[in-house]
């Protein structure tokens, strides 16, 4: 099935499930969640799959989640802070949303989050954690699906220390989520540190950078570029000649299948930490990873599982209230349980409302049909929650 | 020692990339006084078509020609359709139809590409590392850039002050009505320096697509750093352009690669990192405003403009 025709179908069955609801016994109205996401620039894949993952939740039921009946609205903020706000602001006048979620970057989380709170609205976030929201400031109304932007890289510092490694080069962009992943992965790195360099977001040539490494000589060099920064920086690592002498480990974002693929056989050997892979062994994982596959044509990301699993989280919520958003505490206290099968295995959430999970280490690998793929070798942290949770007093 | 060496060289090679850059902006600023905005919608067309072209017949260089063209092709549109009706009009005019002209690009481009980025890989001939300081292995194709850079610099410098046309560009940039009296035709003129202006544009373009990723908008972010290499050198000055070029190209780089460094020496690690690549952004806008109070018309201001 082509990716367009599969997406028509989608389409199609939304509108089918919209269109039954006059008929239904009680007359429901949908619940509206509107998605604010980036689907432009060299991060917009990112949203891409949270969303399409999301609607491909929704195609299951034909147009429900949760047997409730909803109105997913979808719009890109091209990763600009100040497009995400005005967004967000008409989706809760305009469209009475109840739900928000689809914020990819922390900059963009910073920026819109507080609107939504302030309007007493659930903020539900399928990937950026920053960790604004996760200590004294967290809110009874914010729930984040994927992790804390800090732990995402505890995980890939853990695994690093795991290696043995003592010396090494880290570098992020210079924004919210940046400093987050540099900050936890010095926390779970016992090493020396070579080198800290903070990029610019969106930089796209890193030839200074990479000149600083080579002065440094670490063992290794970790780094959180993700989307299209990480394919740029890759590719002039691979250039420069960096992949025979220094090896990397990163954390999930910074090799997806979408980096993979660009960089085809240069990211053979790279290793990284992640809460999900496509080869986890469970029901759910099995059937979300063939399902997109067959409607997409394209092997899901973490960003991907991450929509899914929002998706799924908010179905559960909603058919403990069965679909009445104005018992509020009801729909609150059902999130906060999350009962649902999430595609990564086990699923909690600490007291901040951000996700209590075990880590896991993953290298890239030819498989036995010749594509590049990552592959689970083992668990690096268990049961692990985030930093931050012990300041919030909710 | 080697490691400024290789950030001076790595400088030098984003100075280059924003000379090809600034050389057609300056050029159509100085000689028709229309500040383009959508300069960077050509950058953008050069990377395009660059990296489809070869992506599809496999040759670099077909793809290069194709991208040289369509860059060239698509400035004298340009030109043809909307430029030329800005001639008369006031620079806000020029600001708002030029602006328009990049969302037109971009969402031409989208639906031509669509919004995933492209990725390119280095032609085979300049692939590989070549040791040209002791000790640091630098990629051949950013050494090519350079290089590529050099001669442009240097052809642009014979066609000026040689040629008859660089000769009439001059006249143009200083005396553009005495020039039309004397019977060239203007008209013409104009269109061929623009498209001029879009070919090194497009060849910016080209020569970055195997380097980053291109994707709709790459024009913008890189027209800032242009605008603010035409100020420094002052505008309509083609040499000008390649001075203040130099300069923020190496500016930049050093300044990202060793001022957070030198903060650490003042500051803890951890603010000196993220205080220093924050300065580190402003560096060229601070060297901007420095060469302009030191010459309010930039560093080789074109004699007689109004600018």
């Amino acid at each position: 099935m082509s990716f367009s025709s599969a997406r028509g179908l989608l389409a199609a069955g939304l509108l089918l499930g919209a269109s039954l609801l006059p008929a239904a016994a009680v007359a429901q109205q949908p619940v509206t969640i509107g998605m604010v996401t980036t689907l432009s620039t060299s991060g917009g894949y990112l949203g891409q799959d949270v969303r399409d993952a999301f609607l491909m939740a929704i195609a299951e039921e034909d147009g429900k989640l949760g047997g409730v009946p909803v109105r997913l609205l979808v719009e890109d903020d091209g990763l600009k802070p100040a497009d995400g706000r005005q967004i967000v602001e008409r989706f809760l006048k305009r469209d009475n949303a109840d739900i928000v979620t689809g914020v990819i970057f922390s900059n963009v989380a910073v920026a819109v989050a507080p609107s939504v709170l302030a309007a007493g609205k659930f903020y539900i976030s399928p990937n950026a954690g920053p960790s604004d929201f996760a200590g004294e400031k967290c809110d009874p109304n914010y729930f984040v699906v994927s992790w804390q932007n800090d732990s995402l890289h505890e995980a890939a510092g853990a695994y690093a220390q795991e290696l043995g490694y003592g010396n090494a080069f880290i570098l992020a962009p210079n924004y919210p989520a940046g400093r987050d992943a540099l900050t936890g992965f010095k926390r779970f790195f016992k090493g020396n540190i070579a080198g800290e360099i903070y990029t610019k977001l969106g930089q796209k040539d890193y030839a200074a950078e990479l000149a600083q490494i080579r002065a440094a000589n670490p063992d290794m060099v970790f780094h959180f570029l993700p989307g299209g920064m990480g394919i740029d920086f890759m590719k002039q690592y691979v250039a420069g000649g960096f992949r025979e002498t220094t090896p990397l480990v990163v954390s999930a974002p910074s090799m997806d299948t979408r980096i993979m693929g660009a960089l085809g056989d240069a990211a053979l050997g790279v290793r990284s930490a992640s809460h999900w892979n496509s080869d986890f062994d469970n029901p759910a994982n099995r059937a979300f990873v063939e399902g997109f596959e067959a409607a997409y044509g394209r092997t899901p990301t973490a960003y991907a599982a991450q929509g899914y699993d929002t998706a799924k989280l908010i179905a559960s919520a909603l058919r403990a209230v069965d679909g009445d958003m104005s018992r509020q505490a009801d729909f609150r206290a059902a999130l906060k349980r999350a009962e649902f099968d999430a595609v990564r295995g086990g699923f909690a959430f600490g007291a901040n409302n951000h996700p209590v999970q075990d880590w896991y280490s993953l290298v890239v690998e030819k498989n036995a049909a010749g594509e590049t793929v990552n592959r689970t070798t083992g668990k690096v942290l268990e049961k692990h929650g985030d930093a931050y949770a012990a300041q919030c007093r909710m | 020692m080697t490691l400024f060496l290789e950030q001076v060289l790595n400088g030098l090679q984003l100075g280059v990339t924003l000379f090809l850059l600034a050389a057609g902006l300056t050029l159509v600023f100085g000689i028709m006084g229309v500040i383009n905005l959508a300069h960077g919608a050509l950058y953008m067309t050069g990377a395009f078509v660059m990296s489809s072209v070869t992506m599809s017949t496999g040759s670099f260089l077909a793809g290069m020609l194709a991208a040289l063209a369509a860059a060239a092709a698509a400035g004298a549109l340009m030109e043809l359709v909307v430029i030329r009706r800005l001639y008369r009009r006031d620079h806000l005019d020029q600001v708002l139809a030029t602006f328009g002209l990049i969302l037109f690009f971009n969402e031409l481009a989208s639906i031509l590409w669509g919004r995933s980025p492209l990725y390119l890989n280095t032609p085979p001939l300049l692939q590989g590392l070549v040791e040209i300081i002791p000790g640091v292995a630098y990629p051949v194709y950013r050494l090519a850039i350079v290089a590529v850079g050099a001669a442009v610099a240097l052809l642009l410098y014979v066609l000026i002050t040689r040629s008859r046309l660089g000769m009439l560009i001059r006249a143009g940039a200083t005396h553009r009505e005495m020039v039309g009296a004397l019977g060239v035709d203007i008209r013409l003129l104009y269109t061929l320096v623009f498209a001029f202006g879009a070919l090194l544009a497009g060849l910016a373009g080209v020569m970055a697509g195997p380097l980053t990723s291109v994707e709709v908008g790459m024009g913008e972010s890189i027209l800032i750093l242009t605008f603010v290499v035409v100020v420094i050198g002052g505008v309509g000055s083609v040499r000008g352009a390649f001075a203040g070029a130099l300069i923020v190209g190496v500016t930049d780089t050093l300044v990202r690669a060793f001022l957070p460094g030198l903060l650490r020496l003042a500051l803890p690690p951890a603010s000196a990192a993220g205080v220093g690549s924050g300065l580190a952004s402003m560096s060229v806008y601070i060297v901007m405003a420095a060469v302009l109070l030191w010459r309010p018309g930039g560093l080789f201001p074109a004699k007689g403009s109004r600018a």
